[in-house]
């Protein structure tokens, strides 16, 4: 018997392009883009189940179990660092992970960095690499006030085109990783699921290429 | 014993216990507590670093035990004799994404002394027989961390690539290894290796022969070679349901040689890890040789036991015109028939059992 493979989709943009992948890998299942009710979308010739979950929260079904798979950023990945596989990147979602500031801003490092971001996990660990004391700013949106209001000295954000920044006189002043989209998978499940998971991951991957 | 007397937990222990003493391995018991600098020393051993500390009364620094291994290794003799330990300890640690300590049960063994392919063999056997026990759908996972050092000591990078490298084999994340290998100018030749090995997976027996075929270093062989030897064993006890999988990544300065992690189905995470870790004693200045695993019970209690149609069998109602004589009569009678019962007042809510046994004014049911 063919078992289902429960899939985790970030609701949103990112999630119907990821969706659009799967549907292009012959994992299609079009109630799921419907307006409707439901919670979960079956498609069962091809043996998938998908559910909507708020983006930084697919990592904790997939790592959790809830999910045997999901797509989740990288940027998320790295914050959590959850205990999953990362078996494909989907190319999609493209982005950076980046320090920016005023542009004309140059570190003293002369007294206590203060950085404003979504993401304290990253920040702390590129600026311990740096033995860079810094005052971590927890923000949960509208980063890039931050640094204008004088609230913080830089912010490490995501910068899809870098527009936004440049409209209010910021700049990337380093960048720390590449960001997208990629296809993770709970470790324990992936054990009894395996040859399932790779059939998928073998024709998303052709999909992605396509 | 009713099978129901036992939780889902307590049963296994109790399996793996009487497995444990079956091949030789003697019960050993460690302190609740243990000097904090242990832990200090060996942070990158523990699962998760958090230790619960408290001052003894002497002022020194205590920690609540976060792991077993430790204090065994600590207290065991390096006079070339071999000790088989087991144990079932309760440790305390934050699980990984976890925000607070937790209680964890434990147990597992440990072989001690002189590790031959025997030795490990039999361990490894048990580990796999260990998963049986809890549930049939089984995967224990191996490898040998010496395939993956021998193929990254070729190239000329330090301890914190090679860590980044061996954290993306971990992930199976091939795209990740293929942009890391290229940015730490790491060879072409062994960009492709790592990346075939993340790729070698599945029943131990037959991807062996297919990673022998592969194009590797000496030593990456002679890692091999103790795999084949496992897998020739683990094939003569009958077990199956080993693969091979090179993301089984431990830490190198502990680990070395074998190392394998075990799931069941319907637990969202390993159940069971273990491996040979002679450098952990190299670095407590023993020169002895060590292998173990560790089973994590707690996790247990997601396998749902089928739920028991009854709270109680029998339930046994009186009032206050019950004469207490006639309530023990009714429950020896019933202890008599082997039947489980409650004793409760009339008022209190009714739990769900197979009969009622009512004392009171009316007549009984």
């Amino acid at each position: 018997m063919k078992r289902m493979i429960n899939v985790a989709l970030p609701k949103g943009r990112l999630g119907e392009k990821a969706y659009a992948l799967f549907a292009r890998a012959g994992y299609d299942c079009p109630e799921l883009l419907e307006e409707n009710r439901k919670l979960t979308f079956e498609n069962e010739a091809a043996g998938v189940r998908y559910f909507w979950v708020k983006p930084s929260d697919v990592a904790i079904y997939v790592e959790r179990g809830a999910a045997d798979i999901g797509v989740a950023g990288k940027d998320i990945l790295l914050e959590y660092a959850p205990d999953v596989y990362e078996l494909l990147d989907l190319s999609i979602g493209k982005c950076r992970m980046c320090v920016a500031g005023p542009r004309d801003f140059a570190d003293p490092h002369t007294g206590i960095l203060r950085v404003a971001t979504k993401f304290p996990a990253i920040a702390r660990r590129h600026y311990a690499v740096q033995s860079r004391e810094i005052d971590m700013i927890r923000l949960n949106g509208s980063i890039e006030l931050a640094p204008i209001l004088g609230l913080s000295d830089v912010i490490v954000d995501i910068v899809e085109t870098g527009k936004t920044l440049a409209e209010n006189g910021l700049s990337i002043l380093e960048e720390i990783d590449p960001i997208s989209a990629r296809l993770i998978a709970n470790k324990a499940n992936y054990k009894f699921k395996g040859e399932e998971i790779e059939i998928l991951r073998q024709s998303l991957e052709q999909a992605v290429r396509a | 014993m009713k099978p129901e007397t036992l939780t889902t937990q307590e049963r296994i222990m109790l399996e793996l216990r009487e497995l444990y003493l079956g091949y030789g391995y003697r019960p050993y018991k460690v302190g609740k507590f243990e000097e904090y600098d242990l832990y200090m020393r060996n942070k990158k051993f523990l699962a998760s670093e958090q230790v619960l500390t408290f001052s003894d009364t002497n002022g020194k620094l205590k920690a609540l035990k976060p792991d077993v291994t430790l204090s065994i290794v600590k207290n065991a003799k390096d006079d070339g004799r071999t000790q088989k330990l087991c144990y079932t300890e309760t440790v305390y640690r934050v699980p990984r994404n976890a925000y607070g300590f937790r209680e964890i049960m434990q147990t597992g063994l440990e072989c001690i002394g002189r590790v031959d392919d025997y030795a490990a063999g039999e361990v490894l056997m048990l580990a796999a027989r260990s998963l049986g026990r809890i549930s049939e759908r089984y995967v224990l996972d191996v490898s040998d961390v010496g395939v993956l050092s021998g193929v990254l000591a070729e190239e000329p990078i330090g301890d914190a690539e090679c860590v980044k490298l061996l954290s993306l084999v971990g992930e199976k994340n091939l795209h990740g290894l293929a942009v890391a290998c290229a940015e730490l100018g790491v060879s072409e030749r062994t960009a492709k290796r790592l990346s075939e090995l993340v790729l070698a997976c599945g029943p131990l027996k037959g991807t062996l022969s297919r990673v022998e075929s592969l194009d590797l270093p000496e030593t990456s062989r002679e890692a091999l070679a103790g795999l084949r030897r496992m897998s020739d064993m683990l094939l003569s006890y009958g077990i199956e349901n080993v693969n091979l999988d090179f993301s089984v990544v431990n830490d190198m300065d502990y680990y070395n040689g074998l190392v394998f992690r075990g799931f069941v189905e319907g637990i969202p995470s390993g159940i069971l890890a273990g491996g040979r870790y002679d450098n952990l004693l190299l670095r407590m200045g023993k020169h002895s040789e060590a292998i173990g695993f560790a089973v994590y019970l707690d996790q247990l209690e997601r396998l749902t036991a089928a739920k028991p149609a009854y709270e109680t069998e029998a339930l046994v109602i009186y009032d206050d015109a019950t004469n207490p004589l006639e309530i023990v009569r009714a429950t020896e009678t019933l202890r008599a028939r082997g039947v489980s019962f409650r004793v409760q007042r009339e008022e209190e809510p009714c739990p769900r059992c197979r009969e009622i046994v009512r004392l009171t004014k009316e007549i009984n049911v």
